[in-house]
């Protein structure tokens, strides 16, 4: 056993091990990304920022369902509903979301009927002040209309398996 | 008493009934959507099939087959019914899916979805997928009123609407036309609905195809907070849920009470919740030059102080209107005979009741509930579809009964029911008073306030009594002389004694210019106080009192505050805070005591607790909670001897509008637009 050691000791077979791990790793391809620039691709069914969505025609898909109100487990939305001025259909007049609340569990996105309210592919909403994670039904129909592409796909590539 | 096996439990029930209510006996769950309790069998939705041995060997809609039509087994064993059987349990999947086959699934836009029976029942008894890819039957939308929303292609045909505007409403607004797959639910014409009690179709309706209009979209019945509560909007104290969401009051359902509403209310009691938060008074207001400004409650305390202090004490006056509790009113007569003054009136639409005469001269003494077992009815001078709708529903209960006599004297109103007609005024009573004695041992003589406000009012009361004594409606063990009161708050200021004390003034008097100096009016809106007193009004809407006021104290409406409340039956019954009062309103109670320390004079409590211990004190009926306090018929007797020389003029309505009653109600739009159309109503049919 002590003969051993000495034998590595002598021999600095550890010492030269450690010096090939070390360039091996050094020659390797980088685990870390240059950030803002290079991203990591994400899943379709990443749940990052909110949005509402609209259909292709320009109409709301929120039909005030309260659903994702009902089922948000950190009671981070607000939603008041009334019949709409010129058509008399069932629509929101306030659709709030507390994103400091909101533990991004995604069940409003599965409650919702009509696949109005989704959780988008964006992650990078970071503000300076609390207010302005304090959504409100324009935000995030702003939100929809950016992200809507991404999201249509999204939802396209995770239909099979729903 | 017949034996019947449910799924292995043997229950003991009248022969009488029904295998579903002999089911419910034993605890076994039948679903069902047209059956109701209080309606008759239709046996159309066929969801309450059970199995039975004894019968037909085949499903039977247990709604429609009773406990005698089934045959014992023949060495005599009881008859059984099983519910959770394997064809039970496919014959419920195979109408459930039928049903659902025309059904639209837009239950998240549907106002009644999380409290749909067909939502449950579909959960519970149905299968787990559709095989109906063929298009659904859509149905135009109709037009039935203001009140209710009707979304037709929900309907499920149960019919539960139309048997209860046929019977219990008694008004036949609404019917079928059109077989199977055609077949509609409608008013015929599009026309509203006339009956007082029609927003209770949409308590029945199982779907959401009837839904209340002005609730529309508003909000989810999980999001509501649930105040079990009663009602102010006539005197008979229905039993009523409020739901609020947040602050805001957004609906009222009826609650069971058998002895008093069963589980009806009017559309006044349903839909007056949008005068709650319109006209509201949420801050005190002074009037200066003329205009009133809005001041701070110490500034309007301080000059309401100030004008009492240099008031001498028969120069003050207080009113008191319909909608207050018992707190109020005995903190304001403290607070008044505390001054020295005897000028208190509750009265204010001049109604000659005085507890003088005994309580029993002023209560429903027959009970509510009593008009069941009634065998006939005397109305003087009332409208008791306008004045009580559900007491006239359960009039109409106990007239479709049969051997119910129902005779009226007064206006020749439409009342859902036959009544042979006696006369328009008291000599009409007077002659049913010397005609023969019936046969009648339990005659409810029904005194509507139309009798009683008139200037001869003692003289029709004494009438009553006499009418009542010898046409058998004082006899052993019965009192049939019953007053409806109109307002929620008089037999409780009548129990408290609210009335002139000795040398005061009544209520017309106090109203009348130059009398008094200074008049607290604590929600008195039915009365016009003359120019020249100061009034002090305490209440809740911008109305008639509060644009007489010269000081305006915010007070709470009845969903606001903790009152207790005396219906026409003297039964004593709690009011509940649903939500908070607007602004800086306060509750009524608390104001006279502020007021009562402003001047110096504390009463003599500094809780509502306190409050109520002192009330019970002097009146210890008043806090047994849904009793009704003794009345003794002895009074009546005296009651009936008094001098008794009635005027000629016919009796008046007590109730002009039904809609627009108090100042709640008049601050509501719904309410006003029903009103409208009633007005329309009777301008049609005068033509």
């Amino acid at each position: 056993m002590k003969l051993d050691q000495a034998a590595k000791s002598l021999f600095l077979t550890e010492f030269i091990a450690a010096f090939f791990l070390s360039m091996r790793y050094f020659f390797k391809p980088k685990a870390t990304l240059n950030y803002p620039h290079e991203k990591n691709p994400i899943s379709p069914r990443f749940r990052g920022e909110h949005a509402l969505r609209r259909y292709p025609n320009g109409e709301e898909r929120c039909i005030a369902c309260k659903l994702c109100e009902a089922i948000c487990p950190a009671q981070a939305i607000t939603i008041e509903a009334g019949p709409r001025r010129n058509d008399g259909t069932r629509r929101t007049t306030r659709y709030d979301i507390d994103m400091v609340k909101c533990i991004y569990c995604g069940f409003c996105q599965e409650a919702c009927p009509v696949d109005a309210i989704v959780e988008g592919p964006n992650q990078e909403f970071a503000v300076e002040t609390r207010e302005e994670l304090y959504y409100n039904k324009e935000r995030l129909l702003e939100n929809g209309a950016r992200w809507e592409r991404e999201i249509a796909r999204n939802i396209a590539l995770d239909a099979p398996y729903r | 008493m017949t034996r019947i096996l449910v799924d292995g439990v043997e229950v003991d029930v009248p022969a009488e009934y029904t295998l579903l209510q002999a089911c419910e006996e034993a605890g076994a769950e039948v679903p069902r959507f047209c059956f109701h309790e209080r309606l008759s069998i239709a046996g159309n939705c066929r969801m309450c099939l059970v199995e039975v041995k004894g019968g037909p060997p085949k499903p039977q809609a247990s709604c429609a087959i009773a406990v005698k039509d089934l045959r014992p087994g023949p060495d005599g064993a009881p008859p059984e019914v099983f519910t959770k059987s394997p064809m039970v349990k496919k014959a419920r999947e195979g109408v459930m899916e039928f049903l659902l086959v025309n059904h639209p699934l837009d239950c998240p836009i549907c106002d009644q979805g999380g409290e749909c029976d067909l939502q449950d029942q579909a959960l519970a008894f149905g299968g787990d997928s559709s095989r109906y890819a063929e298009n659904k039957r859509a149905v135009e939308d109709k037009y039935i009123g203001p009140l209710v929303k009707t979304a037709m292609t929900r309907c499920i045909h149960c019919t539960r609407c139309v048997r209860f505007t046929a019977e219990i409403a008694g008004t036949s607004d609404m019917g079928a036309i059109g077989r199977g797959e055609d077949m509609e639910i409608t008013t015929y014409l599009q026309t509203a609905m006339t009956s007082e009690l029609q927003g209770n179709v949409t308590d029945l309706c199982p779907v959401g195809a009837l839904l209340p209009k002005p609730q529309n979209f508003r909000a989810r019945p999980w999001e509501y907070q649930k105040t079990e509560t009663i009602d102010v909007q006539d005197a008979l104290g229905s039993a009523i849920r409020v739901d609020a969401r947040g602050r805001e009051v957004i609906r009222i359902l009826p609650r069971l009470n058998e002895a008093v509403n069963e589980e009806w209310i009017s559309d006044k009691t349903r839909q007056v919740v949008d005068g709650l938060k319109a006209q509201r008074l949420d801050r005190p207001y002074i009037r200066e030059n003329g205009r009133l400004r809005p001041a701070s409650w110490q500034e309007a305390l301080g000059t309401v102080a100030a004008k009492t202090k240099a008031t001498k004490a028969e120069k003050i006056g207080a009113l008191v209107g319909d909608l207050a509790a018992l707190e109020e009113i005995f903190a304001l007569k403290l607070l008044v005979e505390g001054r020295g003054s005897a000028n208190l009136d509750a009265r204010q639409d001049g109604s000659k009741l005085d507890p003088r005469f005994g309580r029993a001269s002023y209560l429903f003494n027959a009970s509510i509930a009593g008009i069941d077992e009634a065998d006939s009815l005397l109305i003087v001078g009332s409208n008791p579809r306008k004045e009580a709708p559900v007491l006239n529903a359960r009039i109409r209960k106990r007239w479709l009964k049969g051997d119910f006599l129902i005779s009226a004297i007064g206006e020749q109103a439409d009342l859902t029911y036959d009544y042979d007609y006696l006369g328009a005024g008291p000599d009409a009573l007077a002659r049913f008073i010397e005609s023969a004695p019936t046969a009648s041992a339990k005659r409810i003589v029904l005194i509507g306030q139309g009798a009683l406000t008139r200037p001869d009012g003692r003289a029709i009361l004494a009438l009553a009594a006499q009418a009542a004594r010898k046409h058998g409606g004082l006899s052993e063990g019965w009192n049939g002389f019953s007053v409806l009161h109109t307002a929620a708050a008089r037999v409780g200021a009548l129990d408290l004694g609210f009335t002139p004390g000795q040398g005061g003034l009544d209520a017309a008097d106090i109203a009348k210019a130059g009398v008094l100096d200074l008049v607290f009016n604590l929600g008195a809106d039915e009365i016009a106080i003359e120019p020249g007193a100061f009034v002090v009004y305490i209440g809740t809407h911008g109305d008639k009192g509060a644009h007489r006021a010269d000081v305006i104290l915010p007070g709470a409406a009845y969903t606001e505050k903790f009152g207790l409340y005396v219906n026409t039956e003297g039964r004593v019954q709690e009011a509940l805070r649903a939500t908070f009062p607007p602004g800086d309103a306060r509750e009524d109670w608390a104001i006279l005591r502020a007021l009562s320390g402003a001047l110096g004079a504390p009463l003599p409590f500094d809780s509502q607790k306190q409050l109520r211990a002192k009330l019970g004190e002097a009146h210890p009926h008043l806090l047994r909670l849904d009793q009704i306090g003794s009345a003794s018929a002895a009074d009546l007797e005296a009651v009936a001897l008094q001098p008794a020389t009635a005027w000629k003029d016919d009796f008046a309505p007590a109730i002009t509008d039904f809609y627009l009653t108090n100042p709640i109600a008049r601050a509501s739009a719904t309410m006003a637009e029903c009103s409208a159309l009633a007005l329309d109503r009777l301008k049609q049919a005068a033509e």
